[in-house]
This record gives C-alpha cells, sequence and structure tokens, in this order.
C-alpha cells in the first residue's frame, strides 16, 4: 500500500511491560529507526515503520480497554530505510534470542507474545517445534499469503533455530484447505537439511489452531490447565512470526510491517494488505477501495475471538492478523432465548467441557462446582456460543468465570 | 474521529441454528405420521390434532399474558408439545378431554416449573400418563375406520401382519402405528442433525432383544412387538426431547437402555399393556443423574493447580 500519513504507534503492541518512548516531539525517524525500549524482560521493542518526523506522544487506548503511550509519526512518504541497520550476527543460543529481541517481534498469530520470552527456555526441553499455521477463524488468510510467499524467509529461520537452539524435529501444521500453502511449505521442508520438518494436514476444523489442539494433534501430546506447550516439549510459533525471524534475520530490518486481512462485507475490495504497524483503519480499508456501508463492528481479528474496536482511527498493530468490516448483517446477533439443554455446547467443545453446567455453576458462584467443571481448561475459542440454538452467552460466562476462580484462589492465598 | 461502531465480546458471528428453527423441523418431522393419523383414523383425527395444538399454544400465551412473561409461543415448542399429546392419543377420546390434557402438559408440567428448558419431565410424555390414569376412555383405543377393532395389539392375542403394522392401519393411538411415516419423520430428525441416532437405536433395540428373549427367540413375534404399542413415536420424537433426555452420546445410550428395559417389565408383568410412556417419563425423571454420570471427559484436567 501507499505509505500512511500518519502512523500511531503504541508502546503496548505486546503482552507485557509496554515499552519506553526514546524519541521526542521534532525527531526524524526512518524506516527501522527504535521509537521504543523494551522495559524488562518481558516487553518488546518498538520501531518506526516509516520515515518522518515524530508530531506527538499521546495518550492511546488500547483495545483491551487500557491506555499506553503511542508515537505519532508524520510521515515523508520516502519510506527511507535507517541505516545502521544490518543482519545480526548470530553464532549461538544466546546471539539468537538476543537477536530476536532486538526485532521487536512477538507472538504474531495474534497473542502478541515476546518471542525471544518464549524462546528462552532450556533448548534440552524441545523435542518439537511446532509451526502454527493452521489459521482456523474464518475470513482471516493472512498466514496463508505469508506462507506461499515467503517461505524462504521461514527457511532461513528453521535453519537458525536448527543450528542455535538444536531443533530437530519441526512440524508444520497446517488446515487441508489450503492446498497452495501446503504445496508451498513442502517444498520449504524439502529443502532444508538441517533438521527434519514434517508438513502435517490437518482438517479445517476450527479451532484447530488453538495451541492446545494442534499440538494434540501433531504430536498427541496433552497440555495440562494453566501450562504451556513447553511443559510437554512443544514449542508453538506461528508461521507469520517465523517469517518476520528469518527476514530479520537475512536484512536486519525489525519488525515494521504486517499482512493483514482486510475483509468483511462493508469492504468493497477484501484483499491481504502488507501494512506499516501503525497504519489506520481507514487508510487501511481505503486502499482496499473503501467501505461500502457504514459497518456495524470493527475487528481486529477474527470474527470467532476477535476484538472489537470502536472507530477506525484504531491502528494496525504487531498482532493484527485481520480487520474485517461487518455489516449490521452480517453482526446481527440472534436474541437470546431459555437454555432448552439440548447438549450442543458440550457435544461441540473440543475439550469436551459442559458450558450450560458452568453457566449455572458461575450463577451461584459454586466455586468448588467451577473447579470440578474445569473452566480453567477453556481456551475461549467460543464454539459453544456459536452453535447454542439459544444464543446464551457461554463462553462470555465461562471468561468471567475464569476470572472469578482466579480472584478465589488469590483469596483463599491470601487467607492462609 | 470517525463515528463509533458497537463493542462487544467475541464470538462475532452466531450458527444461526435457533429454538424456533429446531421446533419447526420437528413440526415438519412430524407431518407424515400425522397425515398418516388422519387416512387411517379419519377426519376425527384431524380434529384432536387440531384441539390439541390449539389449546396447548393458547395456554402458554395466556399464562405468560396472566404471569406478564414474555411470550414464548413463537418459538413453537408449545405446538410441537400439542401435536405429540394428539399424536399419542386415541381418534375417538373427547374433546374436552384433550383440552385439559393439553392444559395439565403446558400449565402444569411446563410452565409452572419455568417454561420452555426448565420442566423436568417430557409435557406430553405426561399429561399421556396422567390422562391413562385419569379418563377411561385412553384404555379403550380407536375406532379405526378400516381396520382392527378392539384394544391395541399388545392386550390382543393375535398380532397384524409386519405390513400392517408398518403402514398403520390397526387400532392403536393416532400417531403410533404408522411406522412407516414415523421412520421417515426419524430420518429428517437425524439428516438435520436435531437428534442423533444413540437414543433410539438403544430404546428400540432393547424392546426387541428383551421381547426376543421373552417370546422364547420367535423373530417375528419380537419384530410385532417393537413395531407396535408406541415403541417408535416414544423412542424417535417423545425421548429424545432436548429439557428431559442427557446430551451426551452415552448418555443417551443409558437413557434408551433404561427405557426400553422399563417398557418391557411394564409390558411383561405390569397392569398396563403398553408402557412407553411410563418408562420415558421415568427415565425422565432419572435424567439429571444421567447427565451427571454421563459428563464428557474433560481434555485435561488440572485446573486447581
Amino acid at each position: 500500500m501507499e505509505p500512511p500519513q500518519t502512523v500511531t504507534i503504541p508502546m503496548a503492541m505486546h503482552i507485557g511491560k509496554p515499552a519506553k518512548p526514546i524519541v521526542k516531539v521534532g525527531d526524524l525517524v526512518k524506516v527501522g529507526t527504535k521509537i521504543g525500549e523494551a522495559d524488562g524482560h518481558v516487553s518488546a521493542n518498538v520501531y518506526s515503520s516509516v520515515s518522518g518526523k515524530v508530531i506527538k506522544l499521546a495518550e492511546h487506548l488500547l483495545h483491551n480497554d487500557t491506555t499506553t503511550t503511542a508515537v505519532v509519526i508524520e510521515s515523508d512518504g520516502a519510506m527511507d530505510v535507517a541505516e545502521h541497520l544490518a543482519p545480526p550476527v548470530v553464532n549461538n543460543r544466546q546471539d539468537f534470542i538476543a537477536a530476536i529481541k532486538e526485532s521487536g517481534i512477538v507472538g504474531l498469530g495474534g497473542a502478541g507474545f515476546p518471542t525471544h520470552v518464549k524462546l528462552d527456555v532450556d533448548p534440552e526441553r524441545i523435542d518439537y517445534l511446532i509451526i502454527n499455521s493452521a489459521e482456523c477463524e474464518p475470513y482471516i488468510t493472512s498466514d496463508t499469503v505469508t506462507m506461499m510467499t515467503r517461505s524462504a524467509d521461514m527457511a532461513y529461520a528453521l535453519q537458525t533455530f536448527a543450528r542455535c537452539l538444536g531443533v530437530d524435529k519441526v512440524i508444520i501444521g497446517i488446515e487441508n484447505n489450503k492446498k497452495e500453502a501446503i504445496a508451498a511449505m513442502k517444498t520449504m521442508a524439502a529443502s532444508i537439511a538441517e533438521c527434519s520438518v514434517e508438513v502435517k494436514v490437518l482438517p479445517s476444523i476450527y479451532p484447530q489452531g488453538g495451541e492446545k489442539v494442534l499440538v494434540y494433534h501433531t504430536t498427541g501430546r496433552k497440555i495440562e490447565a494453566n501450562q504451556l506447550p513447553i511443559h510437554v516439549g512443544c514449542v508453538v510459533i506461528n508461521c507469520t512470526t517465523v517469517a518476520a525471524i528469518g527476514a530479520y534475520l537475512k536484512t536486519g530490518m525489525p519488525l515494521v510491517e504486517k499482512c493483514v486481512t482486510v475483509d468483511g462485507g462493508a469492504v468493497k475490495h477484501p484483499q491481504n494488505v502488507i501494512a506499516p504497524i501503525g497504519t489506520s483503519l481507514d487508510a487501511l480499508f481505503a486502499c482496499c477501495g473503501g467501505l461500502v456501508e457504514q459497518p456495524a463492528k470493527l475487528i481486529y481479528g477474527g470474527p470467532m475471538m476477535g476484538v472489537t474496536v470502536p472507530n477506525a482511527d484504531a491502528p494496525v498493530i504487531k498482532n493484527t492478523n485481520a480487520a474485517l468490516a461487518l455489516t449490521s448483517k452480517e453482526a446481527k446477533l440472534p436474541k437470546m432465548t431459555a437454555c432448552i439443554r439440548c447438549g450442543a455446547c458440550t457435544n461441540t467443545c473440543p475439550f469436551g467441557l459442559a458450558p450450560a453446567a458452568i453457566a449455572g455453576a458461575y450463577d451461584k458462584k459454586a466455586t468448588e462446582m467451577l473447579r470440578s467443571l474445569s473452566v480453567e481448561t477453556c481456551m475461549e475459542c467460543g464454539c459453544c456460543s456459536f452453535v447454542c440454538p439459544a444464543n446464551r452467552p457461554l463462553v462470555q460466562t465461562n471468561k468471567l468465570a475464569k476470572q472469578f476462580l482466579k480472584e478465589e484462589k488469590k483469596k483463599e492465598e491470601s487467607d492462609t | 474521529m470517525s463515528s463509533l461502531t458497537k463493542l462487544t465480546v467475541s464470538p462475532h458471528i452466531h450458527s444461526g441454528r435457533s429454538t424456533k428453527g429446531i421446533m419447526r423441523d420437528v413440526l415438519i418431522s412430524l407431518l407424515p405420521v400425522t397425515v398418516a393419523g388422519v387416512v387411517i383414523f379419519g377426519m376425527r383425527a384431524l380434529l384432536v390434532v387440531a384441539v390439541c395444538l390449539l389449546c396447548s399454544v393458547g395456554f402458554e400465551a395466556l399464562f405468560n399474558l396472566i404471569t406478564k412473561k414474555e411470550q414464548t409461543v413463537g418459538d413453537l415448542s408449545a405446538a410441537v408439545t400439542g401435536l405429540l399429546l394428539a399424536l399419542n392419543l386415541p381418534a375417538n377420546i373427547p374433546l374436552w378431554q384433550c383440552a385439559i390434557g393439553a392444559m395439565f402438559a403446558i400449565i402444569v408440567v411446563k410452565c409452572l416449573f419455568g417454561g420452555i428448558g426448565q420442566n423436568l419431565v417430557n409435557p406430553a410424555v405426561t399429561a399421556r400418563v396422567f390422562m391413562l390414569v385419569a379418563f377411561s376412555s385412553m384404555t379403550v383405543s380407536a375406532f379405526p375406520v378400516d381396520a382392527v377393532t378392539g384394544a391395541t395389539p399388545l392386550a390382543a392375542e393375535t398380532m397384524p401382519s409386519l405390513l400392517t403394522l408398518l403402514l398403520g392401519n390397526y387400532g392403536g393411538t393416532i400417531g403410533e402405528t404408522c411406522t412407516l411415516a414415523l421412520l421417515i419423520g426419524g430420518i429428517y430428525l437425524l439428516l438435520r442433525r436435531v437428534i442423533t441416532w444413540q437414543l433410539p437405536v438403544a430404546f428400540i433395540g432393547t424392546v426387541f432383544v428383551f421381547s426376543l428373549l421373552m417370546e422364547n427367540l420367535d423373530f417375528l413375534r419380537a419384530l410385532s412387538l417393537v413395531l407396535s404399542g408406541g415403541v417408535f413415536i416414544g423412542a424417535i420424537f417423545m425421548a429424545t426431547d432436548y429439557v428431559t433426555s442427557p446430551p451426551t452420546a452415552w448418555g443417551k445410550v443409558l437413557f434408551g437402555l433404561g427405557a426400553g428395559l422399563i417398557t418391557c417389565l411394564i409390558r411383561y408383568f405390569g397392569n398396563y399393556s403398553e408402557g412407553v410412556s411410563f418408562a420415558i417419563l421415568f427415565m425422565n425423571i432419572l435424567t439429571p443423574y444421567i447427565c451427571q454420570w454421563t459428563r464428557h471427559k474433560v481434555f485435561v484436567t488440572g485446573g486447581n493447580k
């Protein structure tokens, strides 16, 4: 896309502490100039995505209802690249982790967890590196496009994983409806000699890309509630994250742009757009022919787990994989009615939970009951709410119940 | 600043399935057997259907109106109850008794317990049992137009032929005799994924195996016993009611086994010649326990750390 006139780059585009802004109003920046310094271990660097002038450091309301500082940069339209950028020297594990930390790369599948933190584990514990290429949410195809166009970057990253972390088994989990991406991944897998790379074609069933679901379907290993993939010897990384790592290792260009699926009934020409981070949704939609009608909902991510944003001023951030503008017809949800105990929720739950029973227990605030129903296992995929013929807020209640149990646990701990 | 849009929690889309849609499918699936019942038992059967339907819907509307609750007749569940009740009554039943049966099903069994989803037992089944006990007209069977006169075949010495049992031109309630039409409706419900096969198969299978053992392995006689006395309408349409049966596959199997067993125990050792309604009612009451025993195994536990 054309360089946007301004970009708004929040300092918190990841899980963890926001970065500290290191530029001031009036500073000149280029593509790849560091504008935010990671604050502590669980944090990430932030870079300018355009060349131009810093015009504002503003309070910015994030979609999770917290505020952070955002650096607003007026683009000069030139997209000049910062001169100092050079491929990092990576000879061992420490170099590799440090390089990823420097690159500002976070989990691009949607979670935004700083990648260097995820990889900073004892390499002996890693049996499998699993590349999450499932991309199971409706509408989204940005990962698919990345796999089709950036397999060389991915290959370079995987070779480095093998060299520096001693990863010997890589599994690429991908849904069977992405034929071209599967072909690209198979070609890439064959080209890698440093480790075994298996392309595992999985059924296109949401939520195939849920971390626990993917680990189970690729390795047969089960991750307990409140545990991470590394507890069962797996590291799961999204394919676009892998491509970003490869690109950084090759060129030294940090994470400054993102492939975003722009879709939804209100968008005139839905397509994937490679957008500088900080581009407003407005500019993104304009690049897709504009909006054909006033959208009823704007969503970061997919329609099953994505979050709504209040208006189209919201910027593309690091982990934005899709921007959906749903029409009122698409966004219309049926009226909630009484539960008819049909069991659709429990029969559709990938983890075999009983959402209707959980909702009942939550209404009574029955702590022990909620624990025995294993609500903490819930990955919030939303299938229960999607299938409920009475349109009950089931996954929504699960989220509340999880939060409630966390608070109860805290209370219990402070009591003892 | 561009105009504001709505903020909600995910998911932002819905499958489109609704209670009303499910109930509409059940009504459609009951159409063949309703038509068959009218053909077999005459226009009087249609009258019974009409009265039960109107009364069921009417009583629910009235109850909601008087108690100032949200009107729920639009979800079509009252219509399903009315139709199912009618299909479980003989065509010659006095119409005032139909009205009382419908009132019992809707007001006593359903609305007083909190309306749709809250009833402990199946309204149509319970109303039928109530009517069996209350009205003598229920025990003598219909006046079939061109079929065997008298009581349901279970009480009779000789059974109708298998073809007769399939087509339904013999004595019984309006909707229980034409097995063919019931099967068509059942297949429709399976294809529409309104019901699953486990409960009906377990129910019907249990009745068949039990009968086979009791009838000295007389295959034909056991088959005749399965095809008569309301086993099919009970197993496919009444026992599969969401509200009063377990949601999981194993729960459904357990429900079907129990219902089949109780049906046969009543048939062979009880005072009533027909046991399907009692069996379903009994299993309805056990359902909360079956639900607890047969919850899905959770993918991973260990949420208490």
